[in-house]
């Protein structure tokens, strides 16, 4: 406690770095995977090639993924932007498949319905099948989130800045607290992710709680 | 920049390097061992607790809610953590890795029993099989799809996080990586990451075609879409997002 | 008195407190018989059948099964000594069917050859094709799965048959072939049946016996289905038998009595514009004097089709049916070769249908 009280400013801008890193992949990921699923939702060739090769990039190890994209980007190892990148091809990985199901799960007679009222293709998917499918959405989001979180911290091996600093260096130290106190530091940070997430989502989907608050205190 | 992909090809192509106590065969081999340690002690402890639970629903809620928060918890933290407080050694880093593995099994192996329509689990039932015979001839058999689907998403991440293994004085295919960043030797590091990267991506298309070839036709058949499964562990990137969440 | 089978002795469910699932059911099951549970859902049909192979356990009261209390025998042993089909088939995904249908021949440790061997002849005895045998559950139809699960549950050729809503997922169509195959089997094997369903027509096809169970798990009503529906025991029976319980009841009545009369014929290949004559509908039949349709009066050139055909044997519902449907008002009677043996008319059924009503109410 008396080590966290001395370096807080230190932990607290690594906990800045820290996340920066791992919401920047998250929002590239949203804005890249929307499209790409709804594109990919045009036949089942493409959807399948889109899944199979996103899943491919998936099962490359981060480590391994922040050593080779300096060769392919040209950037030097200790740039973050490796990292930014990696973790958003991961976050594309999840979010492309959770588009998929998320519009997949929007009813399709309700899909119908909005064509027969008229509306156009790019209206109705913002209007419908986008707010329909933010619960799915979410539900990856959550996941990208706590990974995006726990990588982060792989690539202070590297070298670069954020709170897996606290474990190299405190391995290199002999010294437990800096380490407990980055294990604690990121799990906050993964919780405290999860319940802004949790929050965000509530806003935007008031009708989901509607539904879930029975009218009536009818049982069967 | 140019002659990076030169190097590295230069260097994953030289038979010396390839040979000898720190070459890449002796390497790739540390590197499978360590996975098959992990694999095997996590197994042993997450197969039978998954199959109780799957079979019996007790303690669902216990597994989902530990599977989650260690989700959150940071391989390289908890490496260096286990190895600060128990030592260097082969045994510290290994167990940080079993705690790492055992909830992806762990909820894999419940998921996969839980897949199981339970309309079968009653007929099993009701035609007079005992409760282990329901496990082993009616769950088991329909739940393998799914269970092997969070066991491969298990390996993966073992395979992942054994390159991290690597700082903390081990063997296996990180040593390339850490050893490069040291000497400032890129074609080594990215020899290395592109060594680790195959291994996963082959043994994951191993795993998948074992999955094609072992499973029972019948029980591999579409699932049926209008009953939705909650979750399709089958395959590996939605398994790891339900299971744990990131390769390391 | 038939002999009994299984009995109910003042039977409760109560699931966790709540308001008890089956209440102080008691009733005796005939030996040799098809007995149909019946009921608006809640109602512990299915409740009262899964108490019967231990699936569910009473909260009091016993019962038996061939003299012997069940909550005494080993679950396991108890469920093998009983056909078990349900609504969904419940087939395992990973096994052939044949394999499936073998399963509790081989629980009982007959050996794998054995097994197959009397699946194979079981997937016979309920219609289906042998090349069938080698197939997924998933490769099969509703309907052939439902099949399969009667063959699985005959497989140990167990006294006893449980049956829960098997033919409820099926199209009508074929639920109407599996309910006169089971009849069939029935007739061979004669098997103590305990069969769910919610549906009332179901019930009086196949029962011979109907338990009607009202919401709450009260035993309602416990008769011949033609009982229940010419003297519903209360309101709840009387509305849940529904409104064409009158008419349904005419399928309890032979109309064997009914005459028969000649009607003009013409040969479909010998049909000219004018057969249909001026006010009078012909009869239009093949070669072998199978019924095609009708030529009607107005227009005679156009094959009117016609209604239901009635056989002989067949039942006074089948028979006004065959008059009010046939476009003539003329119903077809066929022979056992589907010839045409003459045609009824529906005033003579309805007055036939007094008939039976009027000896019925002069009898004891």
């Amino acid at each position: 406690m008396g080590w966290f009280l001395a370096n807080s400013g230190h932990v607290f801008d690594l906990a800045g770095q820290h996340l920066v890193l791992a919401i920047l992949p998250m929002v590239f990921g949203l804005l890249i995977s929307i499209p790409l699923a709804q594109f990919a939702r045009q036949n089942s060739t493409l959807r399948s090639v889109v899944v199979t090769a996103t899943s491919l990039l998936y099962t490359i190890p981060s480590l391994a993924l922040f050593i080779i994209l300096p060769s392919i980007l040209a950037t030097r190892i200790l740039d973050p932007l490796n990292v930014v990148v990696a973790l958003t091809i991961y976050a594309v990985a999840l979010l492309v498949r959770a588009a998929l199901d998320a519009f997949d799960s929007v009813d399709d007679d309700l899909r119908q319905a909005a064509v027969a009222m008229g509306y156009k293709p790019a209206a109705r998917f913002v209007q419908i099948d986008l707010p329909l499918s933010l619960p799915v959405l979410f539900a990856g989001l959550r996941v990208v989130s706590v990974s995006n979180i726990s990588l982060v911290s792989v690539a202070a091996l590297l070298g670069i800045g954020n709170l897996g600093m606290l474990f190299t260096s405190g391995l290199q130290r002999d010294f437990v607290t800096e380490v407990v106190v980055g294990i604690i530091a990121i799990l906050v940070l993964a919780v405290v992710m999860d319940a802004v997430l949790v929050l965000l989502e509530r806003l935007l989907t008031p009708w989901s709680r509607a539904s879930t608050k029975p009218a009536g205190g009818a049982s069967a | 920049m140019s002659n990076i992909f030169t190097d590295t090809f230069a260097w994953l192509a030289d038979p010396q390097q390839w040979s000898g106590s720190s070459g890449i065969a002796v390497r790739l081999a540390e590197h499978l061992q360590y996975t098959a340690l992990v694999m095997l002690i996590a197994s042993a402890i997450a197969v039978p607790i998954g199959l109780y639970v799957g079979h019996t629903g007790r303690g669902r809620v216990a597994v989902v809610a530990v599977a989650g928060a260690l989700r959150a918890l940071p391989t390289l933290g908890l490496l260096t953590l286990f190895v600060l407080l128990a030592g260097i050694g082969l045994m510290p880093p290994v167990w940080a890795l079993v705690i790492l593995t055992v909830p992806p099994l762990l909820a894999g192996t419940y998921a996969g029993v839980s897949s199981v329509d339970r309309n079968v689990v009653d007929a099993a039932r009701a035609m007079g099989m005992t409760e282990l015979q329901v496990l082993f001839r009616a769950e088991v058999p329909n739940g393998l799809q799914v269970m092997s689907g969070g066991f491969r998403t298990g390996i993966l991440q073992v395979i992942a996080t054994v390159s991290v293994v690597a700082y903390i004085n081990l063997g296996g295919l990180g040593r390339y990586l850490f050893d490069g960043l040291v000497l400032s030797d890129f074609p080594q590091m990215l020899g290395g990451s592109l060594l680790i990267a195959g291994l996963a991506i082959a043994v994951d298309l191993i795993l998948a075609l074992f999955q094609r070839l072992f499973l029972s036709p019948g029980a591999s058949a579409k699932p049926d879409r209008s009953q939705p499964a909650a979750v399709d562990l089958t395959d590996p990137v939605t398994a790891e997002a339900v299971v744990q969440g990131g390769t390391s | 008195m038939a002999e009994a089978m299984i009995v109910f002795e003042n039977v409760t469910k109560r699931y966790q407190g709540g308001q008890p699932a089956v209440d102080a059911l008691s009733m005796s099951i005939d030996k040799g018989a098809i007995t149909v549970f019946v009921g608006p859902s809640g109602c512990g049909k299915t409740t009262s059948l899964r108490m019967i192979n231990r699936m569910v356990e009473p909260s009091s009261g016993t019962i038996t099964v061939a003299g012997r209390n069940v909550s005494q025998e080993p679950a396991a042993r108890l469920r093998r000594s009983m056909g078990y089909v349900m609504q969904s088939s419940g087939l395992m995904p990973h096994r052939s069917v044949l394999d499936n249908i073998a399963t509790v021949p081989r629980l009982n440790g007959v050996p794998k050859a054995a097994a197959r061997k009397r699946a194979a002849e079981l997937l016979d005895v309920v219609g289906l094709a042998p090349v069938l045998g080698k197939r997924y559950p998933s490769q099969l139809s509703g309907g052939q799965q439902q099949r399969v699960g009667v063959a699985r549950a005959l497989a140990a050729d167990p006294p006893v048959l449980l049956m829960d809503e098997p033919f409820s997922a099926v199209d009508p169509v074929v639920r109407d072939e599996l309910q006169q195959e089971l009849l069939r089997l029935q007739r061979e094997l004669a098997k103590t049946i305990v069969f769910v369903t919610h549906d009332i027509d179901e019930a009086t096809v196949l029962g011979d016996k109907v338990a009607v169970f009202a919401v709450g798990g009260k035993l309602a009503q416990y008769a011949a289905p033609e009982e229940i529906l010419r003297a519903p025991a209360n309101d709840f029976v009387a509305s849940f038998v529904g409104r064409d319980r009158g008419f349904r009841h005419l399928a309890f009545n032979a109309a064997d009595a009914v005459r028969l009369h000649p009607v003009k014929m013409v040969q479909s290949a010998e049909r000219t514009v004018a057969d249909g004559g001026p006010g009078e509908w012909a009869l239009v039949v093949d070669a072998d004097g199978r019924p095609l349709g009708w030529s009607s009066p107005r227009d005679g050139t156009g094959l009117v089709p016609g209604g239901s055909l009635f056989h002989r044997g067949d039942t006074l519902r089948r028979a006004l049916d065959a008059a009010l449907s046939s476009p003539s008002g003329l119903g077809v009677a066929v022979d056992d070769d589907g010839r045409v043996a003459g045609v009824l008319k529906a005033a003579e059924v309805l007055a036939l249908i007094e008939e039976t009503r009027q000896n019925r109410e002069e009898r004891p």
